[in-house]
């Protein structure tokens, strides 16, 4: 072995400091003829411990593992399911549980923690678990559905801890069903973390879930059932709890053992004892992460293991870097309630000022901590909104800026530190990457988005809590480098759609040649050719169906339905209101048999039948329409659907015809063409049955009329929509909600939906309601003519189509050879229906015969 | 010598938009231009392998006549095939077939 070479490494242990280490030591050393051997005793791939709590969401364990290309490099072994029973330091060898002999030169310990449990009477008993690994969770599982059967009745469980870990198990066994109750020793929760306030605070959140606290208690004993397991536990107050299951969560120490029988240093609370390099007594051996005591401490935490894997990898090759402990903050995560903390939470410097804002309101706890002077953040408390947390820990220790009462005023006060956060602050302390490294990842690599930037540097991939202030980061950069996003549409069109809506609207143009020869450049494309079709569409100047316009529009609004996969499309008749004859399911019914669709409910309360062929959709159509029904538009960039609850007609409860408003609402905006897809709803009474504020507009009944919110969103970002006016008749409920989508669609950005153009508008949501409801710009009119015009020229799509001849010639499969059709399409059955058929699957090219395929497995 | 199918007639054929034609075997994407010239790609879109491209949006990137998969929105030239826009996948490029018109019928050959 060459001095420079550290030869033959065994790390002990494969968790994710081992997996960082792994990596860092291909990174650093691409062409290096060392040999690494991970020897782990867990069964699976090295994983992301940090989100275990994922798995009780029903997140498979494959899920967790950590980027398993390390583990492809032919230098590195993985042994995983292997225990190391010795280390023999004279011979430099390991041993492990089956005898497999690993000799070293170079031996890194990274064996973590255990979780420890208070000797109480009664911990193995069965239904009793600790919360730290994979097999622990998939444990807890199978125990609450198996005892649940057996007891016939919902599970009580107990944890014992009320830290992170404890509340996280906690918000795990509601989320199995279990009536839960959290044991803590402290006076408080979280008592390492928060503050006597932010403690209260925090019990008040996390009692409000349906989680019982009792603090200020220990468990003393465990008693079983008839049949042996565990089924009450006495606690230090003299009270006896129920106990169906039971979690530890008390504590972990570190994995010291193969080091203490080897004779290497230990630390006074255990850990193995490390300097600055991160090397233990032996100069053979060196120790990273949880199992490793610095400074008479070890660190329970992902980021400073990381951190002393980058030591070690950097030390094996004669590299500079040593470890030095930064300060940790801690956020709970998976416990569905926010509390973080970083630096001196309890204000233990001399002079340190404390600054606290308790809105038992809003049900928030914010504290910051300063120095004498002010100026210096020493230390935050953040419960029930940890928002600052993010963007306040990077400047620990650091001039604050600004008055710490402006960051924690409700609105308005000191924005959050942006992208102009000094380059050495560490901005991914999971990952370590400071401000600088990422605004270098922008200028010397070339990195344009902020996925880009999380490959290149690995920030924000661990727990991603740093993830808005890296955007902010990027994007200022972007910004300084003179990236600049452009308003230009595309190529063709410099402006936004909002403007050219304006330019095509004052100039009354009717024809995208006409708007491109006045406005643009070129013959189009897939982006600015939707989008004029768009407006000339909600101008009137002409049906979406139009030859001129027929060039312009994407397969979906040529063929009036929704492409799927494989190139066959979805049919999805307009359903008002949700209202449906039993006449027209049984003809949905006939269809969807006939040609082998498949069938289902849609989410907004309509039928969707898949998988038609192009040169099908007129013959299916053509039977729709003869039975009274039109084109849902699930297509289009338009009206979707409007969905309603029963209301007062059936409904005991219901104080509006909701159905009825549905009903009107979908017949008067079906076909109207926007920016984007929007969706209604309409609810008959205050319970809000139709989840209209998750819609563009909500419409809820009250007492005295309609309250009518918009920019209600589900989808990637839910946002619930804003209260516009309150109790309006039925026709000034039409006239709102009618100015309301006419002003979106004249001055919304392309593709933008109502929640971002409502968030985004000028003087928000009271300015919206002075200009509709007030009337106060004058536009009112206008706005008003614009759906008037719509309703007035609407017809139904499928109908004008079905009655062209010219029309229906889009819809043949091969334009010289009548009758046949796409030859590739396969289909087979899953769960009696057809679907596309993955290669190798037994498939039928005929979606009837594929639904009656005999799967094998 | 290249054999000549002819599929359809020029008046059969919207501007700025696909047909699929059948030649000798092949499934073709055929498209005529705004000033009426015919161009012909595979059908095939090669990152979804359905048989959709004659169903894009035409248009110009630069001077280049292109079609656009609706499938995923990637965007080749029509003239020579290459992808311009692969969505930040590994580029594909598409089969070009030959294509022109002759007294008013649209005939491609296959490559």
């Amino acid at each position: 072995m060459s001095p420079s070479s550290p030869g033959r490494i065994v790390v002990v242990g494969a968790g994710m400091v081992a997996h960082r280490f792994a990596d860092q030591l291909r990174s650093r050393s691409a062409e290096g003829d060392w040999r690494l051997t991970v020897i782990g005793d867990e069964p699976l791939l090295p994983y992301d411990r940090v989100h275990l709590s994922d798995l009780f969401t029903g997140k498979d364990a494959a899920a967790l593992a950590l980027e398993p290309s390390v583990w492809a490099d032919p230098r590195i072994t993985l042994v995983t399911g292997e225990r190391v029973e010795r280390l023999d330091r004279d011979a430099r060898t390991v041993t492990t549980a089956t005898g497999r002999v690993e000799p070293y030169d170079t031996l890194v310990l990274a064996t973590g923690s255990w979780a420890w449990t208070p000797r109480t009477e009664g911990t193995d008993l069965p239904g009793v678990f600790s919360y730290r690994t994979v097999a622990d969770v998939v444990a807890v599982q199978e125990w609450a559905a198996t005892r649940a059967a057996e007891l016939g009745r919902p599970l009580t469980g107990v944890v014992v801890g009320g830290g992170v870990l404890g509340l996280e198990a906690a918000a795990a066994l509601q989320g199995l069903g279990a009536t839960t109750t959290v044991v803590e020793f402290a006076d408080r929760l979280m008592n390492v973390q928060l503050d006597d306030g932010g403690g209260e605070a925090l019990r008040v959140l996390v009692t409000a879930n349906g989680v019982e606290v009792r603090t200020a208690a220990a468990a003393v004993r465990l008693g079983a059932a008839d049949d042996g397991a565990v089924a009450t536990m006495d606690l230090s107050t003299g009270a006896t709890v129920p106990a169906d299951v039971v979690v530890f969560s008390t504590g972990i120490r570190p994995r010291d053992r193969l080091a203490r029988e080897s004779g290497l240093a230990i630390g006074e609370r255990g850990g193995v004892v490390v300097g600055r390099t991160c090397r233990t007594s032996d100069p053979a051996v060196w120790a990273i992460g949880e199992c490793a005591s610095f400074e008479g401490e070890c660190v329970g935490l992902v980021a400073p293991g990381n951190l002393m894997a980058d030591v070690v990898a950097s030390q094996l090759f004669g590299g500079p870097r040593t470890y030095t402990p930064a300060p940790e903050g801690t956020r709970l995560k998976g416990a569905g309630v926010e509390a973080a903390s970083f630096g001196d939470v309890f204000g233990l410097t001399p002079g340190a000022l404390e600054v606290t804002l308790a809105d038992p309101v809003a049900r928030t706890y914010r504290k910051i901590v300063v120095s004498d002077d002010a100026r210096t953040l020493l230390g935050g408390v953040f419960v029930g909104d940890a928002s600052l947390y993010a963007s306040l820990r990077p400047l620990l220790g650091r001039p604050l800026g600004a008055d710490p009462s402006a960051f924690l005023a409700p609105e308005g006060g000191a924005p959050a530190p942006g992208g102009d956060v000094p380059d050495d602050v560490v901005v991914c302390s999971c990952a370590n990457v400071s401000a600088g490294s990422v605004r270098a990842a922008v200028t010397e690599h070339g990195c344009t988005t902020v996925g880009e930037v999380k490959a290149c540097t690995k920030a924000g991939t661990v727990c991603g809590s740093c993830v808005p202030l890296l955007t902010k980061i990027v994007t200022a950069t972007l910004e300084d480098a003179g990236i600049t996003v452009s308003r230009a549409m595309c190529e063709h069109f410099a402006m936004p759609r909002a403007e050219l809506f304006a330019l095509v609207r004052e100039g009354g143009l009717r024809t995208f040649s006409e708007v491109v020869a006045a406005h643009g450049t070129g013959r189009g494309c897939v982006i600015c050719k939707p989008v004029v079709a768009s407006i000339l569409s909600s101008l009137g100047a002409g049906h979406v169906l139009e030859p001129e316009h027929a060039a312009l529009q994407d397969t979906n609004d040529h063929v009036l339905a929704n492409l799927q996969k494989d190139g066959t499309y979805s049919v999805v008749p307009r359903v008002p209101g949700g209202e449906i004859t039993p006449e027209k399911l049984l003809v949905i019914a006939q269809v969807a048999q006939e040609f082998g669709l498949y069938t289902r409910i849609t989410g907004a309360q309509r039928i969707g039948m898949f998988g038609a062929r192009i040169d099908q959709l007129p013959a299916i159509w053509r039977r729709l329409v003869d039975a009274g029904m039109e084109s849902g538009q699930a297509y289009g960039k338009s009206l979707r659907a409007v969905k309603s609850c029963v209301g007062s007609a059936w409904c005991r409860f219901g104080v509006q015809d909701s159905v009825g408003m549905g009903v009107r609402l979908e017949l008067r905006y079906r076909g109207l063409r926007a920016p984007h897809k929007f969706k209604v709803g309409v609810s008959g009474c205050a319970r809000e049955c139709a989840e209209a504020r998750g819609k563009d507009v909500g419409v809820i009944a009250t007492e005295k009329g309609w309250n009518v919110y918009v920019g209600g969103n589900g989808g990637f970002t839910p946002r619930h929509a804003e209260l516009l006016a309150e109790d309006l008749d039925d026709d000034r409920l039409v006239q709102v909600v009618d100015r309301f989508l006419a002003h979106y669609i004249q001055t919304a950005d392309r593709l933008q939906r109502t929640a971002p153009w409502v968030a985004d508008y000028p003087g928000g949501i009271e300015e919206l309601r002075r200009v509709l409801v007030e009337d106060a710009l004058g536009i009112g009119a206008q706005l008003d003519a614009l759906v008037a015009d719509h309703v007035d020229g609407y017809a139904d799509e499928w109908r004008s189509t079905l009655e062209d001849p010219d029309k229906l010639r889009r819809f043949q499969a091969f334009v010289n050879a009548p009758g046949e059709h796409d030859p590739d399409l396969a289909y087979t059955a899953e769960r009696g229906q057809a679907r596309p058929a993955r290669p190798g699957e037994t498939a039928h090219h005929d979606p009837v015969v594929a639904r009656t395929l005999e799967i094998v497995p | 010598m290249t054999r000549w199918t002819a599929v359809c007639a020029l008046a059969d054929l919207d501007p700025e938009r696909g047909v699929t034609a059948l030649v000798e075997g092949h499934q073709v994407a055929v498209f005529r231009l705004a000033d009426d010239r015919v161009l012909a790609v595979q059908q095939k879109d090669p990152y979804s392998g359905a048989n959709v491209l004659s169903r894009g949006i035409v248009g110009s990137a630069g001077d280049v006549a292109t079609v656009t998969s609706p499938m995923y929105k990637q965007v080749w030239s029509l003239e020579s095939g290459t992808c311009l826009d692969p969505g930040g996948k590994p580029a594909h490029d598409l089969v070009v077939f030959p294509a022109r018109v002759d007294d008013g019928r649209v005939l491609v050959a296959a490559p």
